[in-house]
């Protein structure tokens, strides 16, 4: 079984997210990245059904030399070689394009649900499009047996099961698994494993970011004293409005 | 820290970051006040390979140098000093001392089981009597045709109940003889070998210390490490590189409660403004930053040469008394920046107040590291 995981780089989760040139940048002075967390997972499940059916995964990354670091943690999990695809990821039709020139022969490819900076979540159901395969996405389980794919995703009031025969492109969603820890002997190995790096196809961008602006500061705890509902239900009926 | 570290020092420092939060943040309160030894904490570290870092690929281990050993341990400190701790005394001084002295036959015998924590390994050099002066050790081996029977005991021994395996350092010849001293390897499950009472401690709970007792112990020939007479000089080599490790651990105590501290000290408010605008405040984070940043050079330096084959022996034990010292000033600190809330258990600075006192006493007092240091200067 070959399998394809498309990964990409985030901001730490406990970043604080300033932006530069007039709002249209994000800043990343003195910023940690790390692997996309749904990314972790598409990895982890992808290396247990490739360790199950002697196969191997794939990791491909668009984006510049600088993420290396978090390419490299990928493979002391576990992951067979790297691609990187030398250009800043500019959109989701961007990476989805340029992850489709590479994305033949495999016969699962994995991304997370969403990248959690820009949260687009479209690159799965792109990918499928561009390739011409069935596409499920946010899925909490994905299993294989007899050349079949089984994927499960919770629905409104349910779940809902799949299965299709590869290739298929799948996203992860949050119970998939547990993320994988690399051990000292993939750390080791991560050194010497293969990182490809290949130029982008030339595009033209499909959007642009005009600017960005940060959510509004939460209000504070208004703190009520137990003893004085009269002042909750004044509160709630006429400043919050909501009985 | 800001030299640019390896690539794998720092994914290291990661794996161990991941591993202690999900497994040992969790519970260490309890196993803290329970003083239990979490086994399975330690199996789990093993399947990372955490506790053969520094054993070469070849016996099962990691095959890493001392930057990503010193790393290990310092995060794990961190969280828990108890478990660095365990894990410094598992493979500095017990694996250590096999991986350093060991004939071929005995690396392949012991190592792989030790690298992957099939094993628990112990180190037994002190006595109820004789701490920082070992030499003068009561523990005795007389030879018995083809065995060494071993009578004696050994107390403070880090896995002392636990430890499946045990290198004992015990008198072979006169006493204060320097010559006088052989390392013998006792497995658990050998008649006339077992634990004994276990320490009650102040901090470092959740790290087994007790006592070892042998009662004509019969040890094969082939369990003896080295040559007849070398075992004292191969303590102080094994302790050379051991200090390293405490000193990390040390660091490890003084920038969990240091980044604590500093936290706190942001969202504390008294007088209307967070504790942290106050100079007396931000002078303590000021003198903990700045002597952690030095301990850390110390232990740098310990470990650049400890990689090149170096003698470390003077380094080393500046490093230890340094870091060790500054853990503790870092804790004391966090507490009273803490306040009461300090004082409780319900913040991490309680435990790290506990926890750093061990770093000036085990593997050699701090005033026995200025005996090193000063032995060191004055020798030439
Ligand atoms: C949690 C824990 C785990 C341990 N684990 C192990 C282990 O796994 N294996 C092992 O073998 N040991 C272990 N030890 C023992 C530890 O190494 C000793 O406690 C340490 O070496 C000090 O010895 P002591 O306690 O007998 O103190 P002592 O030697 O009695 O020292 C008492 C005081 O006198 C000072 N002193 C002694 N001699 C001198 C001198 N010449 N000049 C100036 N001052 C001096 C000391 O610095 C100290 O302040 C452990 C101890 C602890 C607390």
């Amino acid at each position: 079984m070959k399998v394809l995981v498309c990964m990409s780089v985030v901001p730490d989760t406990t970043t604080k997210i300033t932006f530069t040139e007039n709002n249209t940048h994000f800043n990343k002075d003195g910023v940690q990245f790390i692997i996309n967390p749904y990314d972790e997972l598409a990895i982890t499940r992808g290396l247990e059904l490739a360790e199950a059916n002697s196969g191997s995964v794939t990791v491909v990354h668009v984006g510049p030399a600088e993420n290396e670091a978090s390419i490299r943690k990928a493979l002391s999990m576990g992951v067979t070689d790297a691609i990187r695809i030398d250009a800043l990821a500019i959109d989701a039709q961007f990476v989805a394009e340029q992850i489709a020139e590479i994305a033949h022969g495999y016969d699962l490819i994995l991304t997370g649900r969403e990248s959690i900076d820009y949260n687009g979540g479209a690159v799965c159901g792109l990918l499928g499009a561009l390739l011409n395969i069935p596409s499920a996405n946010v899925v909490t389980e994905i299993n294989y047996a007899d050349g079949t794919f089984s994927f499960t995703r919770d629905i409104d009031g349910g779940r809902e099961m799949l299965s299709c025969k590869g290739p298929v492109v799948a996203s992860a969603q949050k119970d998939l698994c547990e993320p994988r820890i690399p051990n000292m002997r993939g750390i080791m190995a991560a050194r010497t494993k293969p990182l490809q790096v290949l130029p982008p196809k030339d595009l033209i961008n499909a959007s642009q970011v005009s600017s960005y602006e940060s959510p509004a500061p939460k209000s504070g705890v208004k703190l009520i004293d137990p003893s004085n509902a009269q002042e909750l239900i004044h509160i709630l009926r006429n400043e919050l409005k909501v009985i | 820290m800001h030299f640019q570290e390896d690539e794998s020092v720092r994914m290291v420092r990661q794996t161990v970051r991941d591993f202690a939060e999900k497994h040992i943040r969790p519970d260490m309160m309890v196993w803290d006040e329970a003083q239990h030894f979490p086994v399975d904490v330690f199996k789990g570290l093993g399947e990372l390979g955490l506790m053969g870092v520094l054993v070469p690929e070849s016996y099962g281990g990691s095959g890493f140098g001392y930057y990503e050993y010193a790393a290990a341990i310092e995060e794990l400190a961190k969280v828990c000093g108890s478990i660095g701790l365990s894990m410094a005394a598992h493979n500095s001084l017990c694996t250590g001392h096999i991986m350093q002295f060991g004939n071929e036959e005995q690396k392949q015998r012991w190592l792989p089981k030790l690298a992957i924590a099939e094993w628990i390994g112990a180190w037994g050099l002190t006595e109820a009597n004789t701490g920082s002066d070992a030499l003068r050790m009561k523990c005795v081996a007389k030879k018995e045709g083809n065995e060494w029977v071993l009578n004696g005991a050994k107390n403070w021994i880090t896995h002392g109940i636990s430890g499946d395996i045990a290198v004992v350092l015990a008198r072979t010849g006169d006493l204060l003889d320097s010559h006088g001293i052989t390392a013998f390897v006792v497995e658990r499950g050998t008649p006339g070998f077992s634990g004994g009472k276990k320490e009650n401690k102040l901090g470092m709970r959740a790290s087994e210390t007790s006592e070892m007792i042998f009662q004509d112990c019969r040890i094969p020939e082939e369990n003896v490490l080295g040559n007849i007479g070398d075992g004292f000089i191969q303590a102080m080599k094994v302790l050379d590189g051991g200090r390293i490790s405490i000193a990390a651990l040390s660091l490890g105590i003084a920038k969990g409660a240091y980044e604590a501290a500093l936290k706190y000290s942001k969202e504390r408010e008294q007088f209307g403004q967070p504790i942290s605008n106050f100079q007396a405040i931000a002078f303590k984070l000021a003198d903990m930053t700045t002597k952690i940043e030095a301990a850390e050079l110390l232990i740098q330096e310990s470990c650049d040469l400890k990689n090149k084959g170096k003698n470390v022996n003077k380094v080393s034990a500046m490093a230890k008394y340094y870091a060790s010292e500054v853990s503790v000033f870092c804790a004391n600190e966090a507490v009273q920046i803490f306040g009461g809330y300090g004082y409780t258990k319900d913040f991490p600075v309680e435990k790290f107040y506990r926890d750093c006192k061990l770093c000036t006493i085990g593997e050699g007092t701090s005033e026995i590291q200025k005996l090193v240091i000063s032995r060191a200067i004055l020798k030439d």
